[in-house]
């Protein structure tokens, strides 16, 4: 699974997963203020305490207009994770070109050695 | 940090019974990559098996490896596990560079795989059955290269350089159950489950399950709970476990470091633990995150893989026969011991062997060839017995060369030797270096009657009866014909010209 084993955030678990979700729109509150702050962190958002409010706010907003469908869903509706009722789209295991090296990092802020080179990771763990 | 106070093993198992679980990552060997067309070859030059896919470039759509689906449920059957009929992939996202989308492609709650088992046998001939929670598919993560730190770890580093080359190689991920009641034995039964899967894999010709070159990795979760008490407790993942032997060793470890900690009183950290090959200790990672912050989603980008039955039955038709089971199989028509057999499974050459029998050589010859001479060839070059660049085929070839009187044992090395050093096949080395009995009794007569004059003492006492004396004889002409004498042949023409 991870490359470096154990680096932070790396995916790593093959616990068997607890769907729980992050938000439960049922609950009046469809986000709270922490949970914000937590999905920040996850994506490594600086963000301030008085955007923390104005987020919150929004995405709230945001999460109940959506919830709102779960309303009109009969109970012989399974959730739909897919638009087209499609299944079993395979490709022959056949090789095709890609990029070649320079390509590929053409785009990148930086390189070095064929590579692209990326600021340190850890930082506010190590 | 401190040094984990170490509990003596028999100290451990007498207070504690360890909880084990293994989760084991196979890179498949196919041709291209999980969700697009890139080579997979390990060892290319950095960032040239690289796509708009696996790059994760906008508007770029993967589109599922049908091989790698079927590797997948081909290894799900060969653990006997059922196969789900409808499943979906997942985004489980993170913030780590060694994806460049930003979210690996998984299987999440669905996966292809479930509830299985392997019967693992000890050396002592033991069966532990280690059942199977599930196997899945994902895709396997770029290389980092950490630069600035001390040691090429992330901590200390100042930046990282990303070779994405292995980003998208197709992994299925194998999950055991906690597998429990092991006590003593756990090391044990985490390596010979390792080598067992391993080997069924390997039988499967799926991937090349290398530990060496993280084709094949292994986590080990470990926990302990107070003997019979049946209280679970807090379990750590140690990873960069990349050999058998470590295996048994990273085991051994944590079930020493958790016994400490409970001992003095503290509490295990859930965490994720290195192993350290030099020291055969574990260090700290980081803390786990929950599954939750990976905030896994279906993936709108794939749709559901439905296998059928007729399917999955096709498949199970694939199978090819156990490992295991060939190895009785073997056993019974070679006539070996346990030991024997176990010999040669080490030494890597069961498959050899027996792919030379198949190319038809007796057994026996086969076997002697492998495990004496080609093994001392293999130790001197220093390369594994299945490296040695000649095949079973050759082999066979040689052995039949010998069994027709063309070559006896001493050329047919010479033989071997030439094949080795790559000048051709067995009978392209005959002809070359001019390797054959010389079968013409008319110049092994010559050659005898040379001898017998040279050393007319020698002659004498044969022809008064001391037969036994013929070897100096036989010597002689072995050298007059550089050993290209059938010695058999010359010691009948000594005793016909004395007589």
């Amino acid at each position: 699974m991870s490359a470096e084993p154990g680096t932070p955030s790396a995916p790593g678990s093959s616990t068997v997963p607890d769907p729980s979700a992050v938000s439960d729109p049922s609950a009046g509150e469809a986000i709270s203020r922490d949970e914000v702050a937590h999905l920040a962190r996850l994506a490594r958002l600086a963000v301030t305490d008085e955007e923390l409010d104005v987020f919150a706010g929004q995405l709230d907003v945001i999460l109940g207009s959506v919830a709102r469908v779960g309303e009109v869903a009969a109970e012989d509706i399974p959730p739909t994770s897919h638009a087209v009722p499609l299944q079993n789209v395979f490709r022959q295991d056949v090789r095709r070109p890609g990029l070649s090296q320079e390509q590929a990092l053409s785009g990148a802020p930086a390189a070095e050695e064929g590579r692209f080179r990326v600021p340190r990771i850890l930082g506010e763990e190590a | 940090m401190s040094t984990p106070t170490l509990i003596e093993f028999d100290d451990v198992v007498a207070r504690f019974d360890p909880m084990l679980g293994l989760e084991v990552h196979v890179e498949l060997s196919t041709n291209t990559k999980m969700f697009c067309g890139c080579p997979t070859e390990f060892g290319a030059e950095p960032n040239t098996q690289v796509c708009p896919t696996c790059l994760g470039m906008p508007g770029a759509l993967p589109v599922v490896n049908r091989t790698a689906v079927e590797s997948a449920i081909r290894i799900g059957l060969a653990l006997n596990c059922s196969i789900a009929p409808w499943g979906r992939f997942a985004r489980k996202n993170y913030f780590y560079p060694d994806m460049p989308k930003n979210f690996q492609t998984s299987q999440y709650d669905e996966p292809i795989a479930v509830d299985g088992w392997l019967d693992v046998e000890l050396d002592d001939g033991t069966i532990v059955r280690v059942e199977i929670e599930r196997a899945h598919m994902e895709e396997d993560t770029g290389k980092s290269l950490h630069v600035g730190g001390a040691t090429g770890r992330i901590h200390g580093a100042e930046y990282s350089l990303l070779d994405y080359n292995r980003a998208g190689v197709p992994l299925i991920e194998i999950v055991t159950k906690m597998i429990p009641d092991t006590g003593a034995r756990a090391p044990e039964v985490a390596r010979a489950y390792v080598t067992q899967l391993r080997d069924l894999v390997k039988s499967l010709g799926v991937s090349d399950v290398r530990m060496d070159q993280g084709s094949m990795r292994c986590d080990v979760n470990l926990s302990l709970s107070p003997k019979g008490s049946g209280v679970l407790g807090t379990r750590s993942e140690t990873k960069n476990v990349n050999s058998l032997r470590s295996v048994e060793r990273a085991v051994r470890y944590e079930m020493s470091r958790h016994a400490g900690v409970l001992l003095d009183g503290g509490t295990v950290v859930q965490e994720t633990r290195h192993f350290e090959e030099q020291s055969g200790s574990t260090r700290a990672g980081r803390i786990k995150e929950t599954s939750e912050d990976y905030r896994y989603f279906p993936e709108p980008d794939l749709v559901p893989i439905a296998p059928t039955p007729e399917w999955v039955e096709e498949l199970r038709g694939t199978l090819p026969e156990l490992p295991w089971e060939r190895r009785k199989r073997i056993s019974a028509e070679w006539g070996l011991t346990a030991e024997e057999l176990r010999d040669l499974v080490n030494a890597g050459a069961l498959d050899l062997i027996e792919a030379t029998v198949a190319a038809g050589a007796p057994a026996g010859e086969a076997r002697s060839w492998w495990v004496a001479y080609l093994t001392q060839q293999a130790n001197t070059a220093g390369v594994p017995l299945e490296e040695l660049a000649i095949t079973p085929a050759q082999v066979a070839r040689v052995i039949e060369l010998v069994t027709s009187g063309e070559l006896n044992n001493k050329l047919a090395r010479q033989v071997v030797d030439g094949v080795l050093a790559g000048e051709g096949s067995p009978d392209e080395v005959v002809e070359s270096r001019g390797l054959k009995v010389v079968s013409d009794d008319g110049a092994l007569i010559a050659a005898v009657d040379e001898a017998l004059a040279a050393q007319p003492d020698v002659a004498e006492k044969i022809r008064g009866g001391k037969v036994a004396a013929a070897g100096a004889i036989v010597g002689a002409v072995m050298k007059a014909t550089k050993g290209q004498a059938d010695a058999k042949r010359v010691r009948e023409l000594i005793i016909e010209r004395c007589g």
